[in-house]
Formats: structure tokens, C-alpha cells, sequence
């Protein structure tokens, strides 16, 4: 039963976080003179004409007050608006462009973890050998540098490489799982790649950390003591309470995954909402970067939420407090 | 600690050849651990030649002739109109899509990006200081409010804002400053805000109080230079994120804008290129991955330099042989040989948790 209230108070502060968020956008874009906020809303080649019919259809002489409430209310009917661009609904476009985006973020994720942690686990367990140190350069080399220079260098030591030489299963762009799952790994597994190398970089240092300290305890040497498996101790014992310090860091990272999406979405030419976005800062597309950044908050919300229902899961205390 | 452990600390020291007692500030000792550690010091001496390369950019420029805007298209472009490869026609890292001088432009992007990195460390570490301090000293509501602002600008999207801004103010430096220096401080606060609350209860501090000192000479008098240390690690380890960030921003196009170099920049047209023009990709990249790794090793470097624990892992790491001999004549004398170690009780994960 705590669990729930848990949840329930969780989504309510959500719900706050995500209203805070839209207000500051609807500050951000339009506490400004309405000519200006027009015109960027109407794109940059906008006509005169245009600029004053989106004056009228979204109502910008009207008091800051009232576009305000519009706006909550648009949101929360879950209208976007439409890019005067390409007279297109931003809902659409959203709605287009989540594939590549989730295709981006479910393998990433999945690898950067499995990878983090799991070498994570093993230099900790294998303290100063051959294979820690080895992880100790990769981390530090992986910390260093920015997703979009491993992309880049993956694009070049492994994508044109293989398909000089024939080989085409590895591809840039994108291509939904629909068209066979082989083809649909062939185009994402250098996105996966990308993304993951700089978190788990982060994840691996982070468990390794932990769980040193964790192995280091006294109930390590009592469970040791009578007589359960290595593996048993390492994983049941150990690895289970070095995890909580690492699920909190993953609330912080959510974030973080973001601008890693939009970097891996450039370079490999996926497409997807990063790309949009950027895109349309290119364009003045204004309606398009409210929707993303709108979006892209209620992901982190979101991600949080899980987060922090699987932290409670892990760690008791944590529902009572 | 175990007791073996003990014993090995008892005959280093007897072995340690006698010197005269002296008294040393902690920043002397942590000198003299460093100058100890090779990796720190070559790093160190990385990240010096890098500022004096960024520095000496308008003198390097003048050197080979190659003004870091002007287009070579006839001795910089192949008949193609690709970039020429490094030692061609004297472009020593080769040239880029519009036949200017690579190595030129990489020199004046180091200018930028370690600019960016070294101001918006600074700023972020002036306001992280100051807030961790606010915070953890006044505590109550004060302390509530800022430290749930710290978590929050800890776990926002720091692309979304860098986007928005964008729009809104268009892309400059002044703006990358803002974005990186935004997110700079909460880090540092929400460290120094841990520290002064364990501070603040020190008897010390209580007599200081005691003697009349008010809350702002208690907090930048009494309890900043007990933090010093930890906020000289995280500057030094927050450098190569600023790098990086910077880098970033500008390789999607929403930080420094061409012409002004930028290896973000310079990036961002490389990947047009990478088929035709392998080092149009690797200098930058290389350039950028020196500089960060070396900030990197350097802020591991000072932070084990720091830490008194790390003169016995340093002493470890020296005698390790002798101590692998000594743990074999010692077996069944120890109460390790009770429990098999793994080797992870054996040092403490200082330095590299």
C-alpha cells in the first residue's frame, strides 16, 4: 500500500514539474513583443499577410494573461500547435519522428547499462588485475570524449571500411524494424554503440566504485563465512546494494541521454525528433522547438518517475521517508 | 585495516631511509605527491603546451602563412575541390572543404574551447561555493529550496535549454558561456553544501562563533579553506565536461558560429567529408580528445594527491613486489587466511570510486 501512495505523490509533484516547465516556455516564447514572437512563430520567409494571421489565430494582441491560459489549455487537450512552416500539426510531426528517436533510446539504453554495469561488476570483482586495468583506460578514454567524436570515428574505422570492402550490413540512417529486425539492428547498432560508450563509461566507474565499498563490509565476510557461493555473495549481497547509489545517478542522467539522442541522431542522419528540433532552430521554427522542448520535459518526468519507483523497489527506506 | 596491512605500513617505514622531521602545509604534501605521479605531471605538461599552442595560434598562423579564415581553393583544394591531406602543398595537417589551413583553424578552435572551459569552471565554481555554502550553513528553508533547485538543474535536459536559448537569443558565445555556466555550479554546490553541514558542527566552529564571528565570516573564513581541496578536484574534473559541452554545442550548430573556428565546429562540416578526408575527422577529434583526457588524468591525479589514504596506495604501488613476497611468507600467519581475498580488501578504492 505505501508503494502506491509512494507512486501517487510522485506523479503529483510530476505533474507540477511539467507545469513549471511549460510556464517558463510560454515565458521564454512569448512574454516578448508580439511582432517579434509573430514573426518567429510564422517562420522566417513569412509574408506579412501571414504574420498577421497568425496575430489573429493564436490571439497575440490579446493580454499576456489570457494567450497564457490558451496555452495550458491547448496542452492540456494535447494540441502542440502547427509549424507555419509546413502547415504541418507538430503533434504529427511528433508522432512521425518518434521512431527513430525510440529505436535510438530502448538499444542504447539496454547496451549502456548491460555494458556499464556488467564491466562494472567484473573489474570490481577482479580488483587490480590485467581486465581492471584495461576498463580503468576504456572509462577514461570513454569519459573524455564527446558522443558525436565517437560516432565520428566509428563512422570512419568501421562503417566506410566495411562497406568499401562489400560488406553492408552495417548502415547509417535509419530503417524501422518493419522491414525485417537484421536490417533494423545493421542500421541502429552504430547509434547503439554511440550512445552507450560515454554513460557506460560513467556506469562502469560508478558500480566498480560501489561495489568495492560495498565488498568491503562486514556482512560481505559473514556471508562469506557461512559458506555461500562466490556468486552468490557477489550478486545477492553485493551487487544488490551497490545498485541503489547507481539507480539515483540514473535519475540525473535522463537528462544527459537527451543531448546524447540529438548528437547520435546528427551524426549517423537518423532523423528523429533531435534532428527536427535542431533543424528547426535552422528554420526560426518556433511552434516545433516549444513541442520538443514540451516533449522532451515529459520524457524526463516520466523517466524519473520510473526511476524512482524502482529505486524505492531496491531500497525500502526510501518509501517510508 | 587489516592486520597484515599494518605490518607491511610498520616495515616500509622502518625501511624508509631516516630524514629530518619538517613541518609541510597540506598543499606542500599534496605537491609532493604529485610531482610523484607521472601520469599527473605529463598531463599537466600536456595541458600547459596546449595553452601556450592556443596562445601562440596568431604567431604559429603568421609562421606558416595561413591566416585561419583565408581560403587556399588552389593549393588547399584537389582538382576534385576536396580537401588536400596532411604535408600537401604546406598544409601541415592537411586542409579543410574550403582549403584553409586545418592545423591553423584547429589551433585558433583550442583558443575558444579552452577559453569556454576555464571561464564557465571559474563562474561555476565562484557560484556552486557560494550556494553549497548558503545552503548547508543557513539550512532550514533556505537550504530546502536551493538544494531542490540544485537537484533539478542536476537532472535537466541541458540540450533542451542550449536549443531554446538558441531561438531565443541566437546562437553566441555569450550564450554558450551562460548554458555551460548554468549547469556548471550545481555539481560543486551540491558537494560543498555536504561538507558544510558536517563542518558547520566542529567545535572550532562553535568557538568562532563563541568569539563573535558573524555567519559570512564563519562560512568564508572558518569553513572555505577546509573545502578548498575538493572544489580544486571538481574545477579541474569540470573542465573537460565544459569542453566537451562547448564542443558539442557548436558541432549542432547552436554554439560558436563559422567562420570562427571551433572544434565543434570544425567537426560538424567534417562529417561531410569523412569518405574523402580521413584527417579532416582525426585532428580535430584528436585534438579535443588530448585535451579533455589530460584535464581528466590531471583532476584524478590531484584528487589522489589529496587524499592522505593514497600515500600508502602510492607506497603499494612501489613496493608491490616486495610486498607479494612478504604476503607469501606470511600465509597462515594472518587472519586473511581465513577468508580468501579477493584483493579487494587489500587497498581501499581511494581515488578511483
Amino acid at each position: 500500500m505505501t508503494i502506491a501512495r509512494f507512486l501517487i505523490r510522485r506523479i503529483l509533484s510530476g505533474i507540477v514539474v511539467l507545469w513549471l516547465v511549460a510556464t517558463a516556455t510560454f515565458l521564454l516564447f512569448f512574454a516578448r513583443p508580439v511582432a517579434t514572437v509573430a514573426r518567429q512563430l510564422a517562420g522566417r520567409e513569412a509574408t506579412p499577410a501571414v504574420i498577421n494571421q497568425v496575430i489573429k489565430n493564436l490571439g497575440l494582441n490579446q493580454p499576456i494573461v489570457v494567450q497564457y491560459w490558451h496555452f495550458l489549455d491547448n496542452l492540456l487537450h494535447g494540441n502542440l500547435g502547427y509549424s507555419y512552416f509546413t502547415q504541418e500539426s507538430v503533434n504529427t510531426m511528433v508522432r512521425q519522428d518518434l521512431p527513430p528517436t525510440a529505436s535510438v533510446v530502448i538499444g542504447g539504453v539496454i547496451l549502456w547499462l548491460v555494458v556499464g554495469l556488467g564491466i562494472g561488476i567484473l573489474s570490481a570483482t577482479r580488483a587490480r588485475s590485467l581486465f581492471d586495468r584495461l576498463s580503468a583506460i576504456g572509462v577514461l578514454i570513454g569519459l573524455s570524449m564527446p558522443t558525436f567524436v565517437i560516432g565520428e570515428f566509428l563512422l570512419l574505422i568501421v562503417f566506410v571500411p566495411l562497406n568499401q570492402h562489400g560488406f553492408h550490413w552495417i548502415q547509417d540512417q535509419y530503417s524501422g524494424p518493419s522491414q525485417g529486425l537484421g536490417t533494423w539492428i545493421g542500421h541502429m547498432i552504430l547509434p547503439w554503440i554511440t550512445l552507450a560508450a560515454v554513460q557506460a563509461a560513467v556506469y562502469t566507474r560508478l558500480m566498480r566504485g560501489q561495489l568495492l565499498t560495498t565488498l568491503g563490509e562486514d556482512y560481505i565476510r559473514t556471508a562469506r563465512a557461512k559458506g555461500l557461493s562466490e556468486r552468490r555473495v557477489v550478486f545477492r549481497h553485493g551487487v544488490r546494494a551497490a545498485l541503489t547509489p547507481v539507480v539515483s545517478q540514473l535519475g540525473v542522467d535522463v537528462g544527459q541521454l537527451l543531448g546524447g539522442v540529438i548528437v547520435v541522431e546528427q551524426v549517423f542522419g537518423l532523423g528523429g525528433l533531435g534532428q527536427v528540433a535542431v533543424q528547426s532552430i535552422f528554420d526560426d521554427n518556433l511552434p516545433v522547438i516549444i513541442g520538443f522542448v514540451i516533449v522532451a520535459a515529459a520524457f524526463v518526468v516520466v523517466a524519473n518517475i520510473i526511476v524512482d519507483l524502482a529505486y524505492a523497489l531496491l531500497d525500502p527506506r526510501v518509501r517510508i521517508a | 585495516m587489516s592486520i597484515t596491512e599494518v605490518e607491511f605500513q610498520v616495515a616500509s617505514v622502518e625501511n624508509a631511509p631516516v630524514q629530518a622531521v619538517e613541518g609541510r602545509s597540506q598543499w606542500q604534501l599534496t605537491w609532493l605527491r604529485l610531482r610523484s605521479d607521472k601520469v599527473a605531471i605529463a598531463s599537466l605538461i600536456v595541458i600547459v603546451i596546449m595553452f601556450a599552442l592556443a596562445l601562440a595560434s596568431p604567431a604559429i598562423a603568421a609562421l606558416v602563412h595561413h591566416p585561419p579564415n583565408t581560403a587556399y581553393p588552389l593549393t588547399g583544394e584537389n582538382v576534385a575541390g576536396n580537401p588536400v591531406g596532411p604535408g600537401t602543398n604546406g598544409f601541415l595537417l592537411g586542409t579543410d572543404d574550403t582549403g584553409r589551413d586545418l592545423l591553423v583553424r584547429i589551433l585558433y578552435g583550442a583558443r575558444i574551447s579552452l577559453f569556454v572551459g576555464v571561464v564557465t569552471t571559474l563562474i561555476g565554481t565562484v557560484a556552486g561555493v557560494a550556494v553549497g555554502l548558503i545552503a548547508g550553513y543557513f539550512g532550514g528553508v533556505i537550504d530546502t529550496i536551493l538544494a531542490r533547485f540544485t537537484d533539478a538543474v542536476l537532472a535537466f535536459p541541458y540540450i533542451v535549454l542550449a536549443l531554446a536559448l538558441a531561438v531565443v537569443l541566437g546562437p553566441s558565445l555569450t550564450v554558450i558561456i551562460g548554458v555551460i555556466s548554468f549547469f556548471a555550479w550545481a555539481g560543486i554546490a551540491r558537494i560543498v553544501r555536504g561538507q558544510t553541514l558536517s563542518l558547520k558542527e566542529k567545535e572550532y566552529i562553535e568557538a568562532a562563533r563563541s568569539l563573535g564571528a558573524g555567519p559570512f565570516r564563519i562560512m568564508f573564513i572558518d569553513i572555505l579553506p577546509n573545502l578548498l581541496a575538493p572544489v580544486l578536484v571538481l574545477a579541474t574534473l569540470y573542465i573537460p565536461n565544459a569542453v566537451v559541452f562547448e564542443s558539442t554545442l557548436s558541432f549542432l550548430g547552436l554554439g560558436i558560429q563559422p567562420p570562427t573556428a571551433s572544434w565543434g565546429n570544425i567537426l560538424a562540416t567534417a562529417t561531410n567529408f569523412y569518405t574523402v578526408a580521413w584527417w579532416y575527422t582525426v585532428f580535430p577529434a584528436l585534438a579535443l580528445l588530448i585535451t579533455t583526457l589530460a584535464f581528466n588524468l590531471l583532476g584524478d591525479g590531484i584528487r589522489d594527491a589529496m587524499d592522505p589514504g593514497t600515500e600508502r596506495l602510492l607506497a603499494a604501488r612501489r613496493g608491490a613486489k616486495k610486498r607479494r613476497a612478504q604476503r607469501r611468507e606470511m600465509k597462515g600467519a594472518g587472519p586473511s587466511e581465513a577468508f580468501p581475498d579477493p584483493g579487494t580488501q587489500a587497498q581501499p578504492p581511494i581515488g578511483l570510486g
